[in-house]
């Protein structure tokens, strides 16, 4: 029988992590970029923009952000529709919680802020290898802090070449593409093609429901039907 | 302080809490097994479901149209990480395709 291979080191995990986040950034930068120019326009502060990025830390919702402020959308809707928007990370939070038990508040602290879509999808797959639990957590630290730093400093680069990205370029696309790049290669059986499948589908007849509450209808009936599949 | 600032804040706060919530409010949670094996989906599910719309959105309604470059594109970067399961060669090529057709 095959000994468990021993853990990897803190360093080891982190820089990994590091080194899984980096294809990632190709498209997380230009969609950084691109909220730093939308929010300029929308008429936030430069100090507002930046600050955001920090603050909220969640891409999507703060694009959605910046075009509410533009149409003049009452402040509590806009909170409403950041939260529900969100809300898909409580199920990375869950998805994670039995692997990250062992450690202290401060560390869940930490993780928790850093809990992003895109450093969740490189880390998951890191725990779904077999080896030990271990130092995984350095992993999740390694890429959720690539890509913090990366966002910090694409919003800059946005705030401060401004006009000299017209949108109209339709830069915002590699944030698609980013979870195409993401989402894809974790469809390794018949089930979670199902699974993809029909939160697809969901997604687009939901769209339209008020608070993009459409997505997380989505994200329920896709974990449903992968589960459904599994048992039939 | 300005509007936006009570916003940023609170939408920054409940972010966080939702983020949180399973790792540390909720520690304790046990989840039954079933939900333990459905949890497997959720990267899967949740990316799709945000990526999908994406594609087909254009001019704010869904076009399935082979005219519509979003959805070209994303078609063409769904194969190439099929096939390569490399996200550079998915994300350059899904972003050199949609650039390509915007200038057609």
């Amino acid at each position: 029988m095959d000994r468990q291979t021993p853990a990897l080191s803190p360093a080891r995990e982190f820089l990994n992590g590091i080194k899984a986040e980096l294809p990632i950034l190709l498209g997380v930068t230009p969609f950084g970029m691109i909220y730093g120019v939308l929010a300029l326009s929308a008429g936030f502060r430069p100090f507002d923009a930046q600050a955001m990025s920090s603050v909220v830390f969640a891409g999507s919702s703060q694009f959605m952000l910046v075009q509410m402020v533009e149409l003049g959308t009452p402040a509590i809707m806009m909170i409403l529709t950041g939260f529900v928007v969100n809300l898909r990370h409580a199920l990375y939070s869950a998805s994670l919680a039995p692997s990250l038990r062992h450690l202290s508040p401060l560390w869940k602290f930490i993780l928790s802020y850093l809990l992003t879509d895109e450093a969740y999808a490189v880390t998951i797959m890191r725990y779904r290898e077999p080896d030990e639990v271990g130092n995984k957590h350095w992993h999740l630290l390694g890429s959720g802090l690539a890509l913090w730093t990366c966002w910090q400093l694409s919003t800059a680069a946005g705030i401060f070449l401004g006009a000299q990205v017209p949108p109209s370029w339709g830069l915002d696309f590699t944030l698609a593409l980013t979870f195409i790049a993401l989402a894809v290669p974790a469809i390794d059986d018949r089930h979670a093609l199902l699974s993809a499948l029909s939160a697809g589908a969901i997604a687009l007849l939901a769209y339209n429901l008020p608070y993009k509450l459409g997505l997380f209808a989505a994200a329920i009936v896709g974990i449903s039907v992968g589960i459904w599949s599994e048992r039939r | 302080m300005s509007e936006i600032w009570v916003v940023m804040l609170v939408l920054g706060v409940l972010t966080f809490a939702i983020r949180l919530s399973f790792t540390v409010l909720f520690g304790r949670w046990q989840p039954p097994e079933i939900i333990e094996r459905g949890l497997r989906y959720v990267p899967v599910a949740v990316l799709t479901a945000i990526f999908l719309p994406e594609l087909l959105l254009q001019d704010g309604a869904f076009s399935f149209s082979l005219a519509n470059p979003r959805l070209i594109a994303g078609l063409a970067a769904v194969l190439v990480a099929w096939r390569t399961k490399n996200a550079v060669w998915t994300i350059a090529l899904g972003m050199a395709v949609f650039l390509l057709l915007g200038l057609i």
